[in-house]
């Protein structure tokens, strides 16, 4: 397979395996583009591309930005927040209008799950999700893929463990869709007030105690947790939180040989993960920050002047 | 149906127009301390190789082979339903101030050496790019001429010139495809 | 037999009228506009027959003949919101989805929680295509903190209470409402939710809300509600009417209530009779958001059993419009409600009917009789003297749901290019005929 079978990229639970490794593959090139001392190619030029952050996020759409730049592509940014957006025009307007602007690709983050669907419905630019809520983030996995790839060689088989606020973490979901179809054996972590309903009916391993759930692993993809869900009531302190879900440096002795520890940022240092951890020679944190721009320099490559879907 | 493929390049006469460019490159630069070959994927590659194995023998330089995908410089990309598998390229060696000979396998409207020499730019800037093709077909559609050709083989615009190289394909051969037999 | 007088006939058809069992081919007399006679046509009233005017005769041979139909749950969004339907548009919609009687709910804008408001509507319907009962709120302003003027709005002929869209959360406030709606022997409705357990929710809560990381409510949110409520009305003595029920856990608790002699009754949707919560994934089809939320299909299946074993007493279609605007949004954006008057027969004929779990006698029972006798309207039956409130179906014809065809003002139906069967032929409300096909 030399291309995509769908001209967005919306989510990894229904991208089949083939399309990921198509997505790895030429990330691999172009992780040697990004080591050159000239770190742009013209393959996009003349290709405009709109980020459409509806949340803010300061890295992701800075790597998106990168990314689409090396690619020599025009890029505009659209950055406000949902809430601002409700009381004016309509999310279909905005789009539009920036549409009749001549744009070729969108890149869209929106705290709405499926907002990134319904503006395939909306305009006629390859759609990237970059964040939809609670639902996808398939760029972030890809990356988390492509690093753990480059660590084993493989992914079918490995043991990844994916530590946080599974009900909420549009990161874990994709990451796990993404794992499952590449064979990889995906298991969860969480508090169990934060471990949403039928979570079993993804069919892996769930725990709610770290220590077992650590066992024999070989990848552990630590989620930031955010605060406000304490004050949602979800869990009862910060405090209790690092105590039962936080990784520290004892509890990696029940990890396998030569494992990892990733993280998709940005870092609570000393609430969901010790500094020891997160600047030890396993973390691969950083790594995973420059291959977010290999991953994500593909996945535009990959789309881009894709006009119409397979049959 | 008509007999077989139109064979215009046997084994021999490869190797042949092989070892001749070898001696030209030589010649033109006066010897083989400042050259460094870069292949176009994938034909050009394997041709690359060779060339590299005659200078050795000739010379006995080991001369530095680099593999070049140009997918990411091409100017039709989007324009083409199918997309290119991109390919690594693979430059390990400082091009600065040396003489760069690239190899294609044929050339034909220029756009594949344009976009070498696009990319080429972002490596750094050699002294001289000569261009070396085992095939010129003609239809160039830019100002881009090879410095070494092994054969011109005037074609029709829709002809195909197919290159086959014993290490992709399982023997040496060049040879024309009408285009009234594609659907044969 | 005595033939009475009368001026009007349909002839032909196979008569439905689930109050007495009629299933077979025969003709109803009608005069003044009310029911005159059904009856097997003998040689000598066929003569008398045909000397009425052509257009006084309907023929509906190969055609059901049943009650004009009644839907008890419908939001006409007039006043406040006559963009996405008026009282008239509304009842040209149920005319053409074969209803001659529909209940509307007071959440309106301004609410109908005082005598104004109900003689508002009722003065917009009396020209209409379709009956109209005014449904009045339990409390000031559907905000579950003081009694509505309840004795007022009965006075000027609400025919029962509800806060539809809002569940009475405060359970003092509500052993209120049952106590002083004894005093009029009218049913208190609820739309059973427990909000604190539903807060913030946009669908229901199960693996496609966990697949999708959309906000989800548990269906235990309806169950606690209609718990309480069983309660209340044990302590009561009222009767309560549980509006769009959809969980397997409450249809539970109603069959309960019910064998204990409570007098509690229920209807549900045709939606939640249908459709589950695996359709959301698909296209995040925001008309496919509404309240109480799609359910699994544990659920889905138990509102059947429930439907079958007469736990469930009716159908109500909840039809609430909204514009187009409002749901052309993010699935979470969109306001909860679909239409869904003029697909009800039609979905329930070709999703129980047609896969031989309802009867078309019990079908149209619970679209009739049933749900009249739950609120004592005077309609549902082709008895002698009621009123000529006639639908006429054709029965196996195959339609297409076509929402730009609706007469509604609204189009956010789920059920866009559906085939369905069952269409209405005629609606005659009052021995006029309001709709034809």
């Amino acid at each position: 397979m030399s291309q995509l079978s769908s001209r967005h990229l919306l989510g990894l639970e229904d991208t089949p395996e083939s399309d990921i490794t198509l997505i790895l593959n030429t990330a691999e090139t172009f992780s040697e583009v990004i080591e050159r001392t000239i770190k742009k190619v013209p393959t996009l030029r003349g290709i405009t591309i709109v980020n459409l952050f509806y949340e803010p996020s300061t890295r992701t759409r800075i790597s998106f930005e990168l990314a689409e730049k090396r690619l020599s592509a025009d890029t505009v940014n659209f950055s406000t927040s949902t809430s601002s957006v409700k009381k004016g025009e309509s999310l279909r307007d905005t789009v539009q209008n920036i549409e009749a602007m001549k744009i070729d690709m969108a890149v869209v983050r929106h705290s709405s799950p499926g907002a990134p669907y319904f503006l395939t419905n909306c305009m006629d630019a390859n759609i990237i999700n970059a964040g939809d809520g609670s639902h996808e983030h398939p760029t972030q996995a890809l990356l988390d893929m492509f690093t753990m790839r480059r660590k084993y060689g493989r992914l079918k088989g490995l043991r990844v463990l994916l530590v946080g606020d599974v009900k909420h973490s549009r990161v874990i979901r994709s990451n796990l869709w993404g794992l499952q179809t590449m064979g990889a054996d995906v298991a969860l972590c969480g508090p169990s007030t934060l471990l949403p309903r039928e979570v079993e009916q993804f069919g892996c391993d769930v725990y709610t105690n770290l220590d077992e759930a650590l066992e024999g692993v070989d990848v552990v993809n630590v989620m930031r947790i955010q605060l406000e869900r304490q004050q949602a009531g979800l869990f009862p302190s910060q405090r209790e939180y690092t105590n039962l879900f936080g990784l520290t440096k004892h509890r990696l002795k029940r990890l396998n040989k030569n494992f990892t520890i990733m993280h998709p940022g940005p870092i609570n240092r000393g609430v969901e993960i010790s500094s020891e951890v997160a600047d030890s020679e396993n973390s691969v944190i950083l790594e995973q920050v420059t291959n977010g721009q290999a991953v994500r320099m593909a996945v535009l490559y990959l789309l881009s002047g894709r006009k119409e879907e397979l049959a | 149906m008509t007999a077989g493929p139109n064979i215009i390049l046997t084994d021999k006469k490869i190797s042949r127009a092989l070892t001749r460019i070898s001696h030209e490159i030589l010649e033109r630069n006066s010897g083989a301390e400042s050259i460094v070959i870069i292949g176009i994927l994938t034909r050009g590659a394997v041709l690359a190789k060779r060339i590299a194995a005659t200078i050795k023998e000739l010379e006995g330089v080991e001369v530095p082979v680099g593999l070049m995908d140009i997918s990411l410089y091409r100017d039709d990309v989007h324009s083409k339903l199918e997309q290119p598998i991109v390919q690594r390229t693979d430059i390990l060696f400082e091009i600065r101030d040396k003489n760069v000979i690239l190899i294609d396998d044929v050339l034909y409207t220029g756009r594949t050496v344009r976009a070498a020499l696009d990319q080429m730019v972002d490596f750094g800037r050699a002294r001289t790019i000569q261009l070396a093709v085992l095939v010129d077909r003609g239809h160039k559609e830019l100002p881009i001429r090879a410095d070494y050709v092994g054969a011109n083989i005037p074609t029709a615009m829709d002809d195909q010139v197919v290159v086959n190289v014993s290490e992709l394909d399982g023997k040496d051969e060049v040879y024309v495809k009408k285009a009234n037999e594609k659907n044969g | 037999m005595v033939t009475n007088k009368f001026d009007g006939a349909i002839r032909g058809g196979k008569v439905i009228d689930p109050e007495f069992g009629f299933g077979k081919d025969a003709t109803i007399l009608i005069n003044d506009g009310k029911i005159a006679g059904i009856e097997i046509e003998s040689p000598e009233l066929k003569k008398q027959i045909e000397k009425l005017p052509k257009d006084k005769i309907v023929d509906a041979s190969g055609k059901l003949v049943v009650p004009g139909l009644v839907d008890i749950h419908v939001h006409l969004r007039e006043p406040g919101r006559e963009d996405e339907e008026t009282v008239v548009s509304g009842c040209r919609a149920a005319a053409a989805g074969g209803f001659t009687t529909i209940c509307c709910m007071p959440n309106t804008t301004p609410r109908i929680d005082s005598q104004e408001a109900v003689k508002f509507v009722q003065d917009r319907a009396k020209d209409a295509d379709a009956r109209v009962f005014v449904v009045g709120a339990i409390t000031k302003n559907i905000e579950g903190k003081e009694l509505a003027e309840i004795g007022d709005l009965v006075k000027v002929g609400a025919v029962a209470i509800t806060d539809d869209g809002n569940y009475v959360q405060n359970p003092e406030i509500m052993r209120r409402a049952m106590e002083y709606s004894r005093m009029f022997d009218i049913p208190v409705m609820e739309h059973a939710e427990d909000q604190f357990l539903s807060v913030g929710s946009v669908m229901n809560e199960s693996f496609q809300s966990t697949r999708l990381g959309l906000p989800g409510t548990p269906s235990v949110a309806e169950e606690i509600a209609v718990l309480r409520d069983i309660a209340l009305s044990r302590l009561t003595g009222a009767r309560i009417h549980i509006q769009h029920i959809s969980t397997k856990e409450a249809v539970e608790a109603i069959r309960t209530a019910k064998k204990e002699g409570l007098r509690v009754t229920c209807e549900a949707t045709p939606h939640h009779l249908i459709l589950t919560d695996e359709e959301i994934g698909k296209e995040f089809n925001t008309n496919l958001r509404v309240n109480p939320p799609l359910r699994s299909a544990r659920d889905r299946d138990a509102v059947i059993e429930g439907l079958i074993d007469g736990t469930i007493d009716c159908i109500a279609s909840d039809h609430a419009p909204h514009s187009a605007e409002e749901k052309d949004c993010e699935f979470d954006q969109a306001p909860p409600g679909m239409i869904g008057l003029e697909t009800t027969l039609g979905l329930i004929k070709a999703f129980l009917i047609d896969k031989g779990l309802l009867s078309w006698a019990d079908a149209i029972r619970k679209m009739t009789i049933s749900p009249a006798k739950i609120l004592d309207l005077n309609c549902g039956t082709l008895a002698v003297g009621a009123e000529a409130d006639i639908t006429i179906i054709d029965p196996d014809k195959q339609w297409t749901v076509k929402p730009k065809e609706f007469f509604s003002l609204s189009r956010n139906t789920p059920f866009d290019g559906y085939k369905l069967s069952a269409q209405v032929y005629k609606t005659i409300l009052g021995g006029r005929i309001v709709f034809e096909k």
